[in-house]
C-alpha cells in the first residue's frame, strides 16, 4: 500500500501538484488518470522518488519515505518495478540480459539460477522464444512486456507504468492491461498505472485518481467513473465519440 | 553566470561518479566493452592521421631548410619534436574530442531521451557511476594510443622524408637521437592522462545533463566537442607553462 498526504511539487514557481492526499491499495491495479498536463507523470515520479516533494508525505507500507536515509531509500526502490512510456529497455543489450540486469545488480544468484528466474519470468509474459534478440528487432508490445519482465524478475513489492499501452494496438493493449492485473494479483503487488487511455480504465480500473490541473477532482473504481456527475470527469471520459454515443443511449434509456 | 553554473555541475558530476560503485562483476564487463569502444576502436583513425601529420611535419621542415648552413638532422629533430610534444598527444586528442566524445555524447544522450537513465536511477543504480566511471577507467589505456600515434607519426616522417628524397637515413636517425631529453615524454604523457578524463567526463556531462529530444542529442555532441577542445587546449597551455617554461 502506499499512503499519499498533501503532496506539493512545483518547478521554477510554479506549482504542478497542488496538495494531493490518496491511497494505491495492495493486490490491485491503481490507476492515476487525467488530460495531458493534469500533472500525472510528475506525481508518479515523486511515488518513484525520482523528484522529491515540496510538502506532503509519501508513505510505502509504514515507511515514510522523507525518513529513510539514502541507503534505505535505495533498498526501497529495489523493491520497486518500473514500465516506462517508451519501455526504456537497454538497447545493448538483448531481452534476456535486459531482463537479468536487475537480478546482477541486486542479487548474490549464481548464473544458473539467474537463467532460470530469466526463463519463468520470460515465460511468464509469454516471450519464451525472445530471449536472444535485441529491443530493436522486436516490435513495441513485445518490448512493453519485455518492461514488465524486467520490472517484476526481483518480485517487488510496487509496481509502476508510465502508459503502458502508448502507441499499441488496441488488442494488444488489452494484452498488456490483463497482464498487469494478472501479474498484481498473482504477486499481490501495489500497482500503480498512469494513463489516458479509457480502454484500460474499464478494463483495469479497481481504482481511479482523476488529476486536474495538479488537483486530485475525483476518485474512485471503474463503475462509479462512468456514474459520476463530476463534469471534469464526465468531459475526459466522454471525450471520445464512441463513449459519447454510449453516454448519449445512456441517457435516453436505451 | 551560466558558464559558471555548468563549470559548478560538472564539479559535483565528477564527485557523484565516485560514489556508491556498481557491483564489481558489473563493472568489469563494462569497462572492457568501454576499452573496445573507446580505444581500440580509436585505433585505425589514430594511426591514419598520426602516420600522415608526422609525414607532412618532415616534408613541411624539409621544403624550409633553404640555408644550406642548417643540417638535414633538423629534419628528424623537428619531426620528433612536434610529434611528442604536440601532435601526438593534443592534436590526436583534439580529434578524438569529435570521435570518442561525440560518441560517448549521443550514447548518453540517447539514453537519457529513452528513459534508459531513469530506469537506472529508478532501480536505485547511481547511473553516473555506472556510465561514467568505466569509460574513465577505459580511458587509461588512452596513452598506450599516444604511444603509437608517436611511433607512427615519427615512422611517417621518416618514410617521407627518406622515401621523398629530403634526407637520408642516417641523418634523419642522427636528428632524432639529437638533444634528447627524457622529460618531455613524461610531459607529454601526463598531459595525455589528463586529457583522457576530459575526453571521458566532459563529453559525458553534456550526454548525461541535456534535455530534450532527438535534436538536442546531436546538439549536445557538438557542443560537446567544442567545451571538450577548449578544455584540451586551455589545458595543454597551462601544462606547458608549468611544466617546461
Amino acid at each position: 500500500m502506499i499512503r499519499v498526504e498533501n503532496l506539493h511539487k512545483g518547478f521554477g514557481g510554479t506549482e504542478i501538484l497542488k496538495g494531493i492526499s490518496t491511497t494505491f491499495e495492495k493486490g490491485k491495479t491503481n490507476l492515476i488518470i487525467g488530460t495531458s498536463g493534469s500533472g500525472k507523470t510528475v506525481f508518479l515520479k515523486c511515488l518513484l522518488g525520482l523528484f522529491s516533494p515540496e510538502e506532503g508525505e509519501i508513505i510505502y507500507g509504514d515507511t515514510d519515505y522523507d525518513d529513510l536515509d539514502e541507503s534505505e531509500k535505495r533498498d526501497l526502490k529495489e523493491q520497486m518495478g518500473m514500465v516506462f512510456q517508451g519501455s526504456a529497455l537497454f538497447d545493448s543489450m538483448t531481452v534476456a540480459e535486459n531482463v537479468r540486469f536487475p537480478l546482477e545488480m541486486f542479487t548474490k544468484k549464481s548464473k544458473k539460477e539467474m537463467n532460470l528466474r530469466v526463463s519463468e519470468v520470460l515465460e511468464r509474459v509469454n516471450l519464451e522464444n525472445a530471449d536472444g534478440k535485441l529491443p530493436s528487432e522486436i516490435s513495441g508490445g513485445m518490448q512493453k512486456r519485455v518492461a514488465i519482465a524486467r520490472a517484476i524478475v526481483t518480485n517487488p513489492k510496487y509496481l509502476f507504468c508510465d502508459e503502458p499501452n502508448s502507441g499499441l494496438d488496441p488488442k494488444t493493449s488489452i494484452v498488456i492491461d490483463n497482464l498487469i492485473k494478472e501479474i498484481t494479483e498473482e504477486f499481490n503487488m501495489t500497482t500503480i498505472i498512469n494513463t489516458h487511455d479509457m480502454n484500460s480504465v474499464m478494463e483495469i480500473g479497481e481504482k481511479i485518481v482523476f488529476l486536474k490541473q495538479g488537483y486530485l477532482e475525483w476518485e474512485g473504481d471503474k463503475t462509479q467513473i462512468f456514474k459520476t456527475e463530476n463534469k471534469a470527469v464526465t468531459d475526459f471520459v466522454y471525450s471520445s465519440n464512441l463513449f459519447k454515443k454510449v453516454r448519449e443511449a445512456q441517457l435516453k434509456g436505451l | 553566470m551560466f558558464y559558471l553554473q555548468q563549470i559548478g555541475a560538472y564539479f559535483l558530476m565528477i564527485k557523484e561518479i565516485f560514489n556508491r560503485m556498481t557491483k564489481s562483476s558489473v563493472l568489469r564487463k563494462l569497462i572492457i566493452k568501454e576499452i573496445d569502444d573507446l580505444v581500440i576502436n580509436s585505433l585505425g583513425i589514430v594511426a591514419f592521421i598520426s602516420f600522415f601529420i608526422g609525414a607532412v611535419v618532415a616534408i613541411q621542415t624539409a621544403l624550409n631548410l633553404t640555408s644550406p648552413i642548417i643540417p638535414r638532422e633538423l629534419i628528424g629533430f623537428a619531426s620528433r619534436q612536434s610529434v611528442i610534444l604536440e601532435f601526438a598527444p593534443t592534436f590526436i586528442s583534439v580529434i578524438m574530442a569529435g570521435k570518442v566524445g561525440s560518441f560517448i555524447t549521443s550514447s548518453i544522450g540517447t539514453m537519457r531521451v529513452t528513459e534508459q537513465i531513469d530506469a537506472l536511477e529508478v532501480m536505485g543504480i547511481n547511473a553516473l557511476n555506472y556510465l561514467v566511471f568505466p569509460k574513465i577507467i577505459a580511458m587509461l589505456l588512452y596513452p598506450f594510443l599516444i604511444a603509437i600515434a608517436m611511433f607512427l607519426g615519427i615512422l611517417g616522417g621518416y618514410i617521407a622524408g627518406v622515401y621523398g628524397g629530403f634526407v637520408s637515413s642516417e641523418e634523419f636517425m642522427t636528428g632524432l637521437r639529437e638533444d634528447f631529453i627524457p622529460f618531455h615524454l613524461i610531459y607529454s604523457f601526463l598531459k595525455t592522462f589528463i586529457f583522457a578524463f576530459l575526453l571521458a567526463t566532459i563529453p559525458s556531462f553534456h550526454g548525461f545533463y541535456m534535455k530534450g529530444g532527438a535534436l538536442e542529442v546531436g546538439k549536445a555532441s557538438t557542443t560537446s566537442f567544442v567545451w571538450t577542445t577548449v578544455a584540451i587546449i586551455i589545458v595543454n597551455y597551462l601544462i606547458t607553462q608549468i611544466l617546461l617554461s
